[in-house]
């Protein structure tokens, strides 16, 4: 049973594809095998015979596990079976008995012997490697870099995560035309709408005005699609889905922004889940990989630290990033009469490669105008 | 000062006519033309026949006499044309230059020097362009030298004038026009330690004589692609300096060596299976070898070039060692 992870301690014979008495040939595929990671196939390492099965499918057996015996081509068969007489020895000159060597169970580990002394004294267990070095050997770079791997504590990851920002702010800062837009927003309507709304619904299935602001953001981008893209080194490449990066502070510092998927197809009351869900597992340091890698626009909110107005940095690829303050009581001219209104500041931060003010503009005309309609988000 | 390898050569006879009256030269056409490859040329009406000697073409007989006078307490240099031909003369130099001292009991020493040229790339064709050297440094009793720059070629055979065994010195054929600024005020060479010519930690090319140059050129060429290989010139084939080896090998953890002698039991072998003893647990790679094909060495240009070691298949031996991620 060949060991197809790291982690991987067993495996599931599923089914042979030869039989007993079958040639092999060195690359070919021999059996196929269930683990954690799905259907894989086993590939054979040496040309001969198929001479024996030893597990046959559907049993579950640990790694290393000798899963069938193969004659190598040219090696004397095994010992016949006992019915058949020996043949007689010929006069005069007894034939050596041919030494039957035993077949290792694994091949041996393909490992530099720098990489191997290395491996022992930092305490690396090579055999979880993948080598890149010469015919796949395992170099001393590939130990050196298991070893940093290995290494990071709590300080470290802090510290990689500040390094990943600052990588990429510093190269949105370099390499993006940024354009800056904000539009004061009246949310009168919607808050009234949410209030009356969370009256008549349990606690726990109440909503926050954040999912109103992100559903306005998503159903928007159907309008200026431009801004829902990523930059693609030369030119821009619009994303046919709405997957927004939704900006989390992590309690230890940092950020990261993972995306909502398809928010512009999710109800209010999913997209509250997947909010909720979304801030416990950034912040329990469990997401999926897709959602780091997904995101096609960003939304930054920092009303709940009381901040008026944020214009954000984008997050490259992306290409534009959608801010909002608090919402905060405001003199606002209603009908000719100066009124107090509750108001949050949308603002938008674009990529002026991809588009221009206009359209930025018609970005934020759209996010007020949907909500102004709170009940058709 | 500015010179040629040949002139290095000449200058440092010429010095060691004038200095010792126990030195003298012989060999084939030496004296009145001046050398095959010009080397001697002038010294016979410098310094007379009685010094410079031309012989008959019979190497057997001449490196015999220079063992004999060597015993008889002169100071000969024998110039052998092309090591092809020093093979009529194996039977004098292994079985009595390398041998004397130790059959005679300490009683006899055979203070000899024997120049000659080797190697290949002068489309001189299979009898005058392979690299023997190799079969030299397998004698013991014998010191064996390939002088790869001017400062070589002059303190070479000055300090082999000194030895009091035997000193043969091989000289690549495409060499000998080389030009190269030479130290007038540089200390006695040391015959015996490899000299690093280019430092670099990715790899390390251990060569000599007439492969330096390539393997400089190779490693100018990988610095571009991020690749830093040091080179060693061997200097001595016989003792090999494995110290300098070994410790080269231990930084730069991967070692190609090249040797334009044939591949099967060649110097390169022999230094391969050093590094592999002394320096196993430092190597990340298994040792390459960059070698001459393994055929009487062609006549036609392309083919020569082909069957020799060039700085395009050092440098991709080198890769093969070193293959990066993405």
């Amino acid at each position: 049973m060949p060991i197809l992870g790291a982690d991987m301690q067993a495996g599931t014979l599923v089914a042979w594809r030869k039989r007993p008495g079958d040639p092999v040939r060195r690359g070919e595929i021999v059996a196929e095998v269930e683990t954690e990671k799905g259907l894989i196939e086993v590939e054979i390492f040496v040309t001969g015979v198929i001479e024996r099965i030893l597990v046959e499918p559907g049993q579950t057996v640990p790694v290393g596990t000798v899963l069938a015996m193969i004659r190598e081509e040219g090696a004397p068969a095994a010992a016949a079976p006992p019915t058949v007489p020996p043949p007689a020895a010929a006069p005069g000159v007894a034939a050596p008995a041919p030494i039957a060597l035993p077949t290792p169970a694994r091949e041996r580990l393909r490992i530099s012997p720098a990489a191997r002394a290395l491996a022992a004294r930092l305490g690396v267990d090579p055999t979880s490697l993948l080598g890149t070095g010469p015919d796949g050997a395992i170099t001393l770079e590939d130990v050196e870099q298991a070893a940093a791997r290995a290494r990071p504590a709590v300080a470290d990851r802090q510290a990689q995560l500040r390094q990943t920002i600052a990588a990429a702010m510093t190269r949105a800062k370099r390499e993006i035309p940024h354009y800056y837009l904000a539009t004061a927003i009246d949310m009168h309507a919607a808050l009234t709408w949410l209030a009356a709304e969370n009256a008549r619904r349990p606690v726990p299935e109440r909503l926050l005005c954040a999912a109103l602001l992100l559903k306005a953001v998503a159903l928007a981008l159907r309008d200026v699609p431009e801004l829902n893209a990523v930059w693609a080194g030369d030119r821009v490449v619009q994303s046919p889905a709405v997957h927004l990066g939704i900006a989390i502070s992590l309690r230890d510092g940092g950020l990261v922004a993972p995306a909502l998927h398809d928010a512009d197809r999710q109800s209010l009351d999913e997209l509250m889940r997947q909010l909720r869900d979304l801030v416990r597992r950034t912040r329990a340091g469990s997401l999926r990989s897709s959602e780091l890698s997904d995101p096609t626009i960003t939304v930054t909110n920092l009303g709940e630290q009381g901040v008026d107005t944020v214009f954000g940095i984008i997050y490259p690829p992306q290409v534009a990033i959608v801010g909002f303050g608090r919402v905060v009581e405001r003199p606002w001219s209603v009908g000719g009469q100066i009124a107090s209104r509750p108001v949050v500041t949308a603002t938008l931060s674009a990529d002026h490669r991809v588009t221009d003010g206009h359209r930025g503009g018609r970005f934020l005309a759209t996010v007020e105008r949907l909500l102004q309609e709170p009940a058709r988000l | 000062m500015k010179t040629t390898y040949r002139e290095a050569l000449r200058t440092a006879h010429r010095e060691a006519l004038r200095r010792d009256p126990r030195v003298f030269l012989m060999g084939e056409d030496v004296g009145r033309y001046g050398g095959a490859f010009a080397v001697t040329h002038g010294l016979l009406e410098e310094f007379g026949p009685d010094r410079i000697r031309d012989t008959p073409l019979s190497e057997s007989t001449f490196v015999g006499a220079g063992i004999g006078a060597a015993i008889g307490g002169l100071r000969p240099i024998v110039e052998v044309m092309t090591v092809n031909f020093s093979l009529l003369a194996l039977d004098q130099i292994v079985n009595n230059a390398a041998t004397l001292r130790h059959m005679s009991g300490g009683q006899l020493s055979v203070p000899l020097v024997v120049r000659m040229a080797t190697g290949g790339g002068r489309q001189l064709a299979a009898q005058h362009s392979h690299s023997l050297e190799g079969w030299y440094a397998h004698i013991p009793g014998i010191t064996v030298l390939a002088p790869a720059t001017v400062d070589d070629a002059y303190g070479m055979l000055l300090g082999a004038l000194q030895e009091p065994d035997p000193v043969f010195l091989f000289e690549h054929a495409t060499l000998y026009p080389m030009e190269g600024e030479r130290d007038e005020m540089a200390p006695p060479v040391d015959l015996r330690r490899a000299a690093i010519r280019r430092a670099g930690d990715a790899v390390t090319l251990v060569t000599y004589g007439g492969s330096l140059g390539k393997c400089l050129e190779a490693a100018d060429g990988l610095a571009t692609e991020g690749i830093e290989a040091e080179v060693i010139d061997l200097r001595a084939l016989r003792p090999i300096d494995t110290d300098t080896i070994l410790g080269s090998v231990a930084r730069t953890h991967r070692a190609v060596v090249v040797d334009e002698g044939w591949r099967t039991g060649s110097l390169a072998a022999e230094i391969s299976a050093r590094i592999m003893e002394g320096g196993f647990y430092d190597l990340d790679a298994p040792v390459a070898r960059v070698c001459s094909a393994e055929v009487p060495m062609p006549y036609a240009k392309h083919m020569e070039d082909a069957a020799l070691p060039g700085a395009a298949t050092i440098a991709a031996a080198v890769r093969g060692l070193i293959r990066r991620r993405g």
